[in-house]
């Protein structure tokens, strides 16, 4: 009787746990049909091509839904970003990983740590009271929120998860690849760039594309440096408006269920199809990785 | 040779320069914020409430706002999460669903937190009609703080020697109170160190909380979980750009509240971990 009673538990136990393992793909899967069924809704008044190829975001006024404004904005900070952040971080990554002693690489590591854990929502602030005056100076501009700003703080915001992850594809390398290359005379730099780093590629490749999903995800610091104007601009020095901003700016004035409503779903379509592409590709080559 | 040697130094030089500017940019922000933060910090700005639209007086009520959510987002988060990483680790074994499972966290982890401020509104607020309230807010994040939770989990559990569980089993006990007699104890401080790094995650998050808890201001302390709640990071995101001419200090001595909430969470997350990291290298 009583090991019935105990066969019933478990077998009640294993479905609830079950049901609590598929958890991940079942909010994944709920976010998708919302996004996608608010998109739809939105698609169904709004024409799909003027969404995708109009020059023009002015919801309220005229009502006009064009992405590629913002979807410039989203860009341009992007590559400015990871131009910044790309040399840093690998730098600083071969730094920690292969030069700096072991003392100096402990301290280094928390602080960079730190940096990851500093709340986006005071970069942003950093970023206005510090980075934006010294850009709207350095370039007689009239205003200093601009492309430039978001680019320098999401570049940093970034560099995190590109130093973490380099570092460790760095130490993953073996030993024996540096000491076959000194051996055959090559110097420690030689060796570093021409052996241990094409051998951590695919994770230094990795940590860059985690980096750009971070960067093209982040909303509350390019809100608050970047200057919000959804106009397309191809200067770092002009303020622009990511597609990010536009959803954190706009939701909280829209009319619940209106077709300004359904759009920043639209845009939260794209942003979720854009990040998801990153994070994959990303996955590839941290699979590479662990291969090694 | 000897140009060879001269290009290791420079290059060495280069790199060292790219890791100054990042400790620098770092250890600026905390300067800066310590400073200019401290001006602003006395016992009337931690425990007072806004005054004159928000130019004067405290933040008391985005602390405890923010505190209140912590705690709801953990209370959701963490048993779902322990539940996860169980099914992962002890059930699931390698099949084609753990590889989907452990994709779709992947993915998780990577969709942008305006996305689930976005989803928050849409499911949580409206279509189960919490409204903006703290219920919203909580779920909201403990969705988004998830595959911290199941992630540091499984490393947890994955780290209990399957020794602890043949003996249990031997002994003539169930698998799940192997599971939870067993193996869950030893597991526990690598799923605290998950629980608080996601909570001070949690704490910092502007974006999800916006349209799902925020009020830009309150008259009183919210009083049930379906009151919208201040919250610290939004109020700086308040205090930075929506209120005009407010008085630096103020911002500063924010953001500092902010800073030190979250830092202190994870640094007993880092200080858990490397204890036992420590204990595992006397035992081995």
């Amino acid at each position: 009787m009583k090991s019935k009673w105990n066969n019933f538990k478990n077998f009640l136990i294993t479905r609830f746990i079950f049901l609590n393992g598929i958890i991940s793909i079942i909010v994944l899967t709920v976010i998708l049909i919302f996004l996608v069924y608010n998109s739809i809704k939105f698609f169904s008044s709004y024409p799909i091509f003027d969404f995708l190829t109009g020059t023009r975001w002015s919801p309220t006024s005229t009502e006009k839904f064009g992405l590629l404004p913002l979807l410039t904005g989203s860009t341009l900070i992007t590559v400015g970003a990871i131009i910044i952040a790309l040399p840093l971080g690998i730098g600083a990554a071969i730094y920690i990983g292969e030069l700096a002693p072991r003392a100096v690489r402990e301290t280094l590591k928390p602080i960079i740590e730190i940096l990851a854990t500093i709340p986006s929502v005071v970069i942003g602030f950093i970023g206005i009271q510090l980075i934006v005056p010294i850009i709207k100076r350095a370039f007689s501009l009239p205003i200093g929120l601009t492309a430039l700003a978001g680019s320098i703080m999401l570049a940093f915001m970034s560099l995190p998860t590109i130093i973490s992850i380099s570092e460790d594809a760095i130490n993953a390398v073996p030993v024996k690849f540096r000491h076959a290359s000194l051996a055959l005379g090559a110097t420690k730099w030689e060796t570093t760039y021409r052996v241990v780093v094409p051998a951590a590629k695919s994770g230094i490749v990795a940590s860059i594309m985690l980096g750009l999903g971070r960067i093209v995800g982040e909303t509350m610091t390019v809100l608050m440096v970047t200057g919000n104007s959804p106009r397309i601009v191809f200067s770092w020095l002009q303020p622009v408006r990511t597609i990010t901003a536009t959803i954190a700016a706009e939701m909280g004035e829209t009319v619940r269920g209106g077709l300004h409503f359904s759009s920043l779903f639209a845009i939260g379509l794209v942003l979720f199809i854009i990040t998801f592409l990153i994070n994959f590709i990303a996955d590839r080559f941290i699979g590479r990785i662990r291969k090694m | 040779m000897k140009k060879r040697y001269l290009q290791q130094k420079i290059f060495y030089g280069l790199l060292l320069f790219c890791t100054l500017i990042v400790v620098a940019f770092v250890l600026g922000i905390i300067l800066f914020l310590i400073i200019k933060g401290a001006r602003a910090i006395s016992f009337n700005f931690i425990f007072g409430s806004p005054e004159n639209g928000m130019r004067e007086g405290g933040i008391f009520p985005a602390i405890l706002g923010t505190l209140y959510l912590m705690l709801g987002t953990i209370i959701f988060a963490l048993p779902i999460g322990i539940f996860a990483a169980i099914y992962i680790n002890e059930y699931a074994g390698k099949s084609k669903i753990t590889r989907i499972i452990r994709l779709s966290i992947i993915n998780m982890s990577g969709v942008p937190s305006v996305v689930f401020g976005l989803f928050g509104l849409g499911f949580f607020v409206l279509f189960l009609r919490f409204g903006k309230s703290i219920l919203a807010g909580s779920l909201t994040l403990a969705l988004m703080i998830l595959p911290i939770i199941i992630t540091s989990t499984e490393e947890a559990l994955k780290s209990v020697s399957d020794t602890y569980r043949q003996a249990s089993l031997a002994l003539g006990a169930t698998k799940w109170q192997t599971i939870y007699k067993v193996v869950l104890p030893q597991a526990l401080p690598g799923i605290i160190t998950g629980s608080v790094i996601g909570i001070g995650r949690a704490a910092g998050e502007t974006a999800p909380i916006i349209f799902t808890v925020a009020a830009f201001s309150q008259p009183g302390l919210p009083k049930s979980i379906f009151d919208q709640a201040m919250a610290l990071p939004y109020h700086l995101y308040v205090l930075a750009t929506q209120v005009t001419n407010p008085p630096e200090d103020m911002q500063w001595g924010t953001a500092l509240v902010l800073l030190l909430l979250v830092l202190f969470f994870s640094v007993i997350g880092s200080i858990i971990r490397v204890r036992q990291r420590l204990k595992k290298r006397e035992l081995s």
